[in-house]
């Protein structure tokens, strides 16, 4: 009887999205039919190179070769032992090139572009971390490459700004809506079905209409996979419980995706928690959120009684965003996944404290995942394991914290 | 037979040669809630035959900036769908010919649940919904909901739509198909009449249904030529700039902005009547 329950549960995980792109209720292709061309040929597309052994080895080498990895799973011997508790492992993807797990993702669309022919490649970004990673990639294939940014993340991260046009990158302000991230995709939608014939739309996130949620998954899975070989490797052991932070969501579906089917390993995904979730200044669509229909897929939203989204806060430009990945919006539901946040303030101390005790300088995105990995870890006992997603390197951020904390660079 | 249904038909009959439907767009509240009833009377006076009344969404993704601006001020005054419902029962409190059709985002009817949707709009005298980022193959429940209250779901056809999409399509849409004439978002510039001709050519292959053209009309002229190869023109972009002549907060400021939009389509029911 167990047997084959675990058997049901293994293949409904992996089975997920149906052909339309349904995870459960969530997910879909809810986009105008200006864009439906686009996304049929992109399925198309993806659904031969998921098989396709010459592009799966292309990737694998860009992996390894251009990227870095694998990133280590690096034992936090020191943060263990001031938290007192389970054992924490960071799995470094801050060390990978341009500082974040974003390449996985722009490495594997950019080799799709390029396999489909396009010249342009356009993309949207938060904290900018995706729009160095798409630029990056834009360089190397040698495509023309135009980033929107919401103005006011342009002011936040300006060293990331300066990187994407180094990189030859054209960096669009973006002064609709709120001016920040899900403002950045409405542009980048628009431009995609203006120059649709010649142009890949990389989105970074795990959301967008199908196939984006599970392509982007497919790219980051890559952290997971290694990080369940290399827990094996140095414990012989599966993790207890994998954190990882949400915005849309995508470093978190790549940890945890590899382990859906592992039923003992219990995972959390920490949203941004911003001035805290009852003061309604947060960007937790999955703590506070309710579902509904955004940049083509349902899925938890933050939106007021009449269906219109509402701005989000959080100190991380890169968790800015009213929704999440759609598989994220079914996890919860069927209760594979506890979804969590970490305020502001939280993350502001995780920051100082990974950086003092362990000399590694986290993304404040990352800090979310440190904060409540800390925190969990604290009620866990000493033989027990977490793996905390150290999903990007803090150097953007430097900045913005120097602001909050009154110090002048 | 629907309102919708009932225009068509009388377009064709009535008069001495068919005629095609002049089709404006306007956001409800904008630029202030007090404007959109009596510009809706004036627009119908004007020669308009249908009404396509906008419900402004907070992520317009579709739309150009002159129509996102126009969400933008519409919400600036908490427009809601309850908000266009009631404008659209008073509506027919004087006209109750002049067929009008909601077109916006899935969001804000999401939430409403579609049913819940479909019997008040029906209620309050609404005859088609179009709803941009709903596409056939999402449909299922939404297609039923509609049309069990009598509303005409009508849907999105554009220059990349393929013969099986088309056909998708045909299964679900009534009222009138509405074809998106060119590649971009609302309120580009340029028109070219003959793909657009071929297109709705190949349309009418796979679909009986009036076929509208939206998207790049801009004045007499263009309306004429699209009108001389569609059965109804859209016109958006073109009168919506027109609401940014000023605040629409006095009465005679927004006689101003009627006035302009009235001058704008009577040249456009001119120009397509002579064909």
């Amino acid at each position: 009887m167990t047997d084959i329950k675990e058997k049901l549960s293994v293949t409904d995980y992996m089975s997920m999205p149906d052909d339309k792109g349904h995870f459960g209720v969530y997910g879909g292709i809810f986009a105008s039919e200006t864009l439906m061309q686009a996304l049929e040929e992109l399925r198309d597309a993806y659904e031969k190179i998921k098989t396709d052994k010459v592009f799966q080895a292309q990737f694998d080498e860009d992996l390894a070769q251009y990227v870095g990895r694998p990133s280590p799973l690096y034992f936090a011997e020191r943060l263990t032992q001031q938290v007192g508790g389970a054992q924490i492992f960071l799995k470094r993807e801050d060390l990978n090139h341009t500082g974040a797990h974003k390449i996985n993702n722009t490495i594997g669309q950019g080799l799709l572009a390029k396999m489909m022919g396009k010249k342009r490649v356009i993309a949207e970004t938060g904290a900018g971390q995706h729009g160095v990673a798409t630029a990056t990639v834009a360089a190397r294939f040698g495509m023309e490459c135009v980033v929107y940014m919401g103005a006011e993340d342009i002011v936040r991260q300006a060293p990331n700004v300066y990187r994407m046009k180094l990189l030859g990158a054209k960096v669009v302000a973006v002064e609709s809506g709120s001016k920040t991230l899900k403002d950045a995709l409405n542009e980048a939608m628009r431009d995609w079905v203006t120059n649709v014939d010649d142009t890949f739309y990389i989105i970074g996130t795990v959301a967008g209409p199908h196939p984006y949620p599970a392509m982007v998954r497919d790219f980051q899975t890559i952290i997971g996979r290694e990080a369940k070989a290399q827990m094996q490797a140095q414990c012989a052991c599966l993790p207890d419980a994998l954190v990882a932070c949400v915005g849309g969501g995508s470093n978190a579906i790549g940890l945890f995706h590899p382990f859906l089917a592992d039923e003992s390993v219990a995972m959390y995904g920490v949203e941004g928690g911003g001035l805290g979730v009852d003061s309604g200044k947060h960007a937790a669509p999955l703590c506070a959120g309710n579902p509904g229909v955004l940049h083509g897929n349902r899925t938890y939203l933050m939106e007021d009684e009449n269906g219109q989204i509402i701005e989000t806060h959080s100190v991380s430009a890169g968790l800015d965003y009213p929704g999440v990945g759609p598989e994220h919006s079914w996890l919860k539901d069927i209760g594979r996944v506890n979804y969590v946040a970490a305020t502001d303030d939280e993350a502001l101390a995780a920051f100082h404290t990974l950086t003092q005790v362990e000399g590694i300088i986290p993304a404040l995105e990352s800090s979310h995942a440190v904060a409540y990995g800390m925190k969990l870890a604290a009620t866990m006992k000493p033989e027990q394991r977490i793996i905390i997603n150290l999903s990007g390197r803090g150097d953007k951020d430097i900045n913005t914290i120097a602001k909050i904390e009154g110090i002048e660079l | 037979m629907s309102r919708l249904a009932q225009r068509f038909a009388e377009l064709k009959t009535q008069g001495d040669k068919p005629k095609k439907a002049l089709i404006p767009y306007v956001m409800a509240s904008d630029p202030s809630p007090e404007i959109t009833l009596p510009l809706m009377h004036a627009m119908v006076e004007a020669g308009a035959d249908i009404i396509e009344l906008g419900v402004p969404f907070s992520d317009p993704m579709a739309d150009g900036p002159v129509i996102q601006l126009a969400a933008e001020r519409s919400l600036k005054h908490n427009t809601s769908m309850h908000d266009v419902f009631s404008l659209v029962s008073e509506f027919r409190k004087t006209d109750d010919k002049t067929p009008v059709i909601v077109m916006g985002y899935l969001n804000p009817i999401e939430v409403m649940g579609y049913q819940s949707f479909a019997q008040q709009a029906a209620t309050s005298g609404i005859d088609g919904v179009l709803t941009v980022d709903m596409p056939p193959v999402e449909a299922d429940e939404y297609v039923p909901a509609l049309k069990s209250q009598g509303l005409d779901p009508i849907f999105l056809l554009a220059p990349t739509s393929t013969p099986a999409r088309i056909k998708k399509l045909a299964e679900v849409a009534s009222g009138f198909v509405y074809y998106v004439s060119l590649k971009g978002v609302t309120g580009a510039a340029t028109l070219d009449v003959a793909s657009v001709e071929t297109k709705v050519a190949e349309i009418r292959q796979f679909i009986d249904l009036p076929i509208a053209v939206g998207f790049g009309i801009s004045d007499a002229d263009s309306a004429a030529k699209v009108a001389s190869c569609s059965d109804a023109v859209v016109v958006g972009s073109t009168i919506v700039k027109k609401m940014t002549i000023n605040s629409g907060k006095t009465e005679q400021e927004r006689s101003i902005i009627i006035k302009e939009i009235s001058e704008i389509l009577s040249s456009m029911r001119s120009a397509m009547d002579r064909l």
